[in-house]
């Protein structure tokens, strides 16, 4: 789960990482208001769930609260584009008004989850304020790394190795060694999977702060943080998406026409990619998991045909253990209720394949029998394109 | 004929009286897997599908001689049920369990590195030797015995290959799924190293996809030691950076779990990838 800037910023600071002075706003009135109390400069930016908001003008910086305002009026609402939105952007509903800092160096720090070692890993690097992602493609050597020990904190010396191999000044060290071990803290804490902060700097009178943060939650440890399920913005999320996830089915919408039904996170990838091997494009991905049970088929049938793009559906089950016979009788049922009128191909494995088939040829709705992916992606692509 | 897992395995069920968990026992004992008890803690005494049920992991391998067990407990208690299992010195251990969070796994995977216990997954289908034994949840029937080992990170899209293969008369000697989440046990090396070593095993299925770099790791392993053909498949080729698709560890971020990058490597290193999911079995009978 992603949250937003505030809301780490937050976070961090419960846990002892120092954070500029701020407030969140709702509306200008607030952002106003905000401005005041913190007093003389601010900056105003935008709270979306994507990186590159400065670039996109979703970050200003202003003299007094009367300019704070004119840009709350100009950002709240507007929609912002950015490397990490897509082109349709994300609407700026809610902004952090904070102090303006004399900084002196921008540095970057990171923890994540090292895959292929089973452990946390603490990134920092010199080269702050920048895509990381950037600076670990072009110049690997700037990313200092330290591998977490599980259960421990961060031990003063790697947090004093990073400190001083990122150049913090020597009279800051012990603040930086400070905000780092908090960084642990907060990452241990809140079951975190990424918390960043970029840049963390240092100011021209020697302070540490972390200007900018980012935390993404581990979805599967939300059921032990139920505090942190209310920092959810469903307004950043796709209201399909959303949806689809009440009903226990992981949905994520593309750019096509083909639209797809498939049980399992593998077979539904392996689906979108033999459509576009067949030369149309997936709609959408969406697992509708091992069952596939006649409530879910519908949920799934109506979340997809929401899309308007959607010329044809292709559902792709492999059921081994679950019968086709029901699931088929799912699926007439749910074509039926919902007045389905795109084709929709059906490729099917599992026990009692014969009677699936019967009863969606019986049904007399606008049914195609595939045998294999082939031959099924061959199918629906021809029948999007008519 | 078979890496892990064959007519000599020895399965506790741990969370054996779940709804799942008898459901898939049963699977398993109609396809002549022997299970010999389960775990349930405070349900120890007792009997289920006519066999044992133990409070404790130890208590079970000790009465019953079990060397392997399967877990199918809820996602808050699947990372100490590992932690247990290997504890109680069980060789195999798979865990079929989705959902369990990062920390857990962290930890779990740091008790077992210094453990002689293998784990397989978790969210994973499990592990079959076909006409020996099934670990898991995935449809006995649709295997064939035989000497192709497959080794994936997911459970339908296996089944689907293995599907295919059968349906062109070529069998397996082990299939195992090895899990989507970012941090897991057994990984593609482990496995195909497994496989290469298996005099019986005479080719290799490997079937990736996006996140993480398990593929290209395996990629290299294969090109340093492996001579036996190998397939492969990555799935996710159209997935978009940065959304996270299904799995748990199935996503692109910051440039790296391409599918295009997996795919290059696996070419490099001399691996027959398929294009498309529905050419696996036919990649792999030109293959023989």
């Amino acid at each position: 789960m992603k949250i937003h800037e505030y809301q780490a910023k937050a976070l961090l600071a419960h846990h002892g990482v120092p954070v500029p002075r701020g407030e969140v706003a709702f509306t200008v009135e607030e952002a106003d208001a905000a401005a005041r109390r913190i007093g003389g400069s601010v900056v105003v930016k935008a709270q979306i769930h994507a990186g590159g908001r400065g670039k996109g003008g979703g970050v200003k910086v202003a003299k007094d609260a009367a300019e704070a305002a004119a840009h709350a009026e100009k950002i709240l609402g507007m929609r912002l584009v950015t490397h990490q939105t897509g082109p349709e952007g994300r609407i700026v509903q809610r902004l952090l008004i904070e102090e303006t800092l004399p900084v002196a160096r921008e540095l970057y720090l990171g923890i994540t989850l090292d895959r292929s070692r089973g452990r946390n890993v603490f990134m920092a690097s010199p080269a702050g304020g920048m895509d990381i992602e950037e600076v670990a493609a072009r110049d690997p050597g700037l990313i200092l790394k330290e591998t977490l020990i599980p259960g421990a904190p961060l031990a003063a010396f790697q947090a004093r190795k990073l400190a001083f191999g990122i150049g913090v000044p020597a009279a800051s060290v012990n603040a930086a060694v400070a905000a780092m071990t908090a960084l642990v803290k907060a990452y241990g804490a809140l079951d975190a999977s990424l918390a960043e902060i970029n840049p963390f700097v240092v100011t021209t009178d020697g302070r540490i702060v972390a200007l900018d943060a980012k935390i993404n939650l581990d979805d599967n440890a939300l059921f032990r943080h139920k505090d942190l399920l209310e920092l959810r913005d469903l307004n950043e999320e796709d209201p399909l998406e959303v949806d689809a996830s009440r009903h226990g089915l992981n949905y994520i919408k593309l750019d096509g026409n083909v639209g797809c039904m498939v049980n399992g996170a593998g077979l539904a990838m392996a689906t979108m990619d033999i459509i576009k091997h067949a030369g149309g494009l997936p709609a959408n991905f969406l697992d509708v998991g091992g069952g596939a049970s006649a409530d879910q088929v519908k949920n799934a049938f109506r979340i997809l045909l929401s899309d308007a793009s959607v010329k044809a559906v292709l559902i792709n089950i492999f059921g081994g253990i679950l019968r086709c016979d029901t699931l088929a009788t799912g699926v007439v049922a749910a074509a039926r209720d919902l007045g389905i009128t795109v084709p929709v191909v059906v490729r099917m494995e599992g026990t009692n394949v014969e009677q699936g088939r019967e009863i969606l040829t019986d049904s007399g709705l606008n049914f195609a029998l595939a045998e294999g992916m082939r031959d099924a992606a061959e199918k629906v692509v021809r029948l999007a394109r008519s | 004929m078979s890496i892990l897992v064959g007519r000599n395995t020895r399965l506790l069920v741990q969370g054996f009286t779940g709804r799942e968990a008898t459901f898939h026992s049963q699977q398993s004992i109609a396809y002549g897997t022997t299970i010999v008890g389960g775990v349930v803690p405070g349900k120890g005494g007792r009997k289920h599908l006519e066999l044992p049920v133990f409070d404790t992991v130890d208590r079970a391998v000790r009465e019953t001689g079990a060397n392997a067990s399967v877990i199918f407990v809820p996602p808050a208690f699947a990372a100490d049920a590992i932690l247990e299992a290997a504890d109680a010195g069980l060789p195999l251990v798979v865990c079929i369990t989705e959902g369990i969070p990062a920390a857990d796994m962290v930890k779990a995977w740091n008790f077992l590195s210094a453990r002689r216990t293998r784990l397989i997954g978790p969210n994973c289908p499990g592990i079959i030797s076909p006409g020996q034994a099934k670990i898991g949840i995935m449809p006995g029937h649709i295997h064939k015995e035989g000497h192709v080992g497959v080794v994936s990170r997911s459970g339908t899209l296996t089944y689907e290959a293995v599907g295919q293969l059968s349906r062109l008369g070529i069998g397996q000697s082990t299939c195992i799924g090895i899990g989507g989440d970012p941090i897991i046990g057994t990984t593609f090396i482990d496995a195909v190293r497994l496989f290469n070593e298996d005099a019986e095993t005479r080719a290799i299925v490997m079937i990736g996809e996006i996140g993480g770099d398990a593929e290209e790791q395996a990629a290299a392993y294969i090109d340093k030691h492996v001579r036996k053909p190998v397939v492969g498949f990555i799935a996710g080729q159209t997935a978009p950076p940065g959304r996270r698709m299904g799995h748990a560890g199935a996503i692109i971020s910051g440039g790296s779990g391409k599918a295009s990058d997996k795919i290059a490597a696996m070419k490099a290193a001399g691996v027959h990838v398929c294009e498309s999911p529905a050419e696996i079995g036919e990649k792999v009978q030109t293959c023989l």
